[in-house]
């Protein structure tokens, strides 16, 4: 027996809208026990979860921890270096290894588009995919519609504009593919170089300014500029690059309305956002963070439990 | 499927007597409203609490402290059944630290709800002493919990089930038997 989501929580693309708002209304009660004193619930006591961390990352990492430690779930960090990975092993060698340990969870976050799937298929815990490559990042996109929907209520008609490296970022496909299916008008901005290709057939409007993209928009999600991007030749130099798409103080000020300000994180101060920006009225970048928490004990919550052997078991009893 | 025939157990004003009856009794249980805190269960319990609350307010003119509380995240069966699509909100912004708290619930069945509460305040603070209110108390108890205040017992034969029914979710105060679906 699998929960209201499957087994696993891949990506949002195969999602229905009702799954996706069941998330974000799972959610909302979670938020109210990080405001507790005793900041902890009994519901996943004796789960064992495995995060399992192939790239570098603060927010996500401690997000997830932070949510299975709050549900009372046993949980292992293993990082890429400093583990067998670097001796060779195989990300399915790795993975059958732990769950020999008998896990029930796996978190992982690896730089291959496709490599949460591909352990998926394989494995019989369940699966949070917490960014692959290119591809998506789940979570993430669940956590700014959360966000959005704190703000406007409902999303449907809500304008987004997801601006700078598209190509390369998980967010930015989540956030589509979530944002779509609530009904919201999604748009993209960026440097032509950054942009990927055919990224309309996605049912996203393509702006090429970002002065055009402040106009429009009810919110901006500011991606992260890759700093390693820039030596790989998308873009002249960050300082054109602030000049052409930093999302500044002046640009907002001209704006017909106010545009909320949304950031997955690490900010890059200065390249994609000024300070006064990222720190100004119309930032919810830190009620991301928060949500984020709320939104991973939403999705552990909702894969877990319905153990077929324990179903039977207690069935027994009652009989 | 609206159940066959269900038989009334108590019509709207004697929900309405009951309950007036049984704040009388918490606030006797609990030597007046000094300290009482009243917390209902998600989700019939929370409206009972607060209809309680309203009569005790009318009766001793004191507002006491409430509170709600969703043990959904405290079940025992999460790894038998999976998960409950939705969870309710926990509002507890009352200090129970050396209070005397009140746990209100519609139905007590097998008594697993309240070991859940029971756990959950414990996550609030150290009550001077907890005790239970419920408007029927149907037997079949799976463990050792009992009620201070009763509104009604009723006896329910296998095959059915009972119901209650406030105007704030459900348009009408009613308690009514009625017969179980079988599962599909």
């Amino acid at each position: 027996m699998t929960g209201p989501l499957g087994k696993d929580l891949l990506a949002l693309e195969p999602l229905t809208a009702e799954q996706i708002n069941l998330v974000l209304d799972t959610a909302e009660p979670f938020k109210e026990i990080s405001e507790r004193a005793i900041k902890k619930v009994p519901t996943l006591r004796g789960a064992t979860i495995v995060n399992l961390f192939f790239e570098a990352s603060t927010r996500t990492r401690i997000s997830f921890e932070f949510a299975e430690k709050r549900l009372s779930a046993d949980t292992v960090n293993v990082a890429a270096s400093g583990s067998s990975v670097q001796k060779g092993e195989t990300l399915v060698d790795t993975a059958r290894n732990l769950e020999a340990m008998r896990i029930d969870m796996v978190v992982i976050r690896h730089g291959a588009s496709g490599a949460a799937q591909f352990l998926a298929d394989r494995i019989e815990s369940n699966v949070i995919n917490a960014g692959d490559g290119t591809h998506e990042h789940p979570t993430q996109g669940l956590l700014d519609l959360l966000t959005l929907r704190d703000h406007f209520g409902n999303l449907a008609g809500v304008k987004v504009c997801i601006c700078g490296d598209v190509l390369h970022s998980r967010v930015a496909r989540s956030n589509i593919w979530g944002l779509k299916k609530l009904g919201a008008e999604v748009a993209v901005c960026g440097p032509r170089s950054l942009m990927p290709n055919a990224i309309d057939e996605l049912g996203v409007t393509v702006l090429h300014r970002i002065e055009d993209a402040i106009q429009w928009a009810d919110a901006l999600n500011i991606l992260r500029l890759q700093l390693e991007r820039m030596t790989a030749g998308y873009i002249p130099s960050l300082r054109e690059y602030n000049r052409v798409f930093g999302v500044t103080r002046e640009r907002l000020d001209r704006a017909p309305k106010d545009v909320l300000i949304l950031h997955p994180g690490p900010m890059n101060r200065g390249v994609e956002i000024d300070s006064d920006v990222a720190d100004g009225p119309h930032s919810v970048i830190l009620d991301q963070v928060t949500n984020g928490v709320a939104i991973r004990m939403a999705v552990l919550y909702l894969l877990a439990g319905g153990n077929p052997k324990l179903a039977e078991a207690a069935k027994g009893a009652l009989a | 499927m609206p159940p066959k025939d269900p038989t009334p157990v108590l019509d709207a004003r004697a929900v309405e007597r009951t309950l007036q009856r049984m704040a009388d009794e918490i606030v006797e249980l609990n030597d007046g409203t000094e300290k009482l805190v009243i917390v209902g269960i998600q989700r019939r319990g929370v409206q009972l609490a607060r209809r309680i609350v309203s009569l005790i307010a009318e009766r001793e003119g004191v507002e006491v402290p409430s509170g709600a509380l969703d043990i959904t995240l405290y079940r025992d069966d999460l790894q038998t059944v999976g998960p409950r699509p939705v969870v309710g909100p926990t509002d507890l912004t009352a200090d129970i630290n050396g209070r005397r708290v009140v746990i209100v619930d519609d139905v007590l069945y097998t008594g697993r709800t309240v070991r859940a509460a029971l756990d959950e305040l414990a996550d609030f603070g150290r009550p001077a002493r907890i005790a239970l209110a419920v408007l029927i108390d149907r037997g079949g108890r799976e463990l050792p919990i009992h009620a201070d205040v009763v509104g009604k017992k009723v006896d329910v034969a296998p095959g059915e089930r009972i119901d209650v029914l406030v105007k704030e979710l459900d348009g009408r105060d009613a308690v009514v038997l009625a017969r179980r679906e079988e599962p599909a």
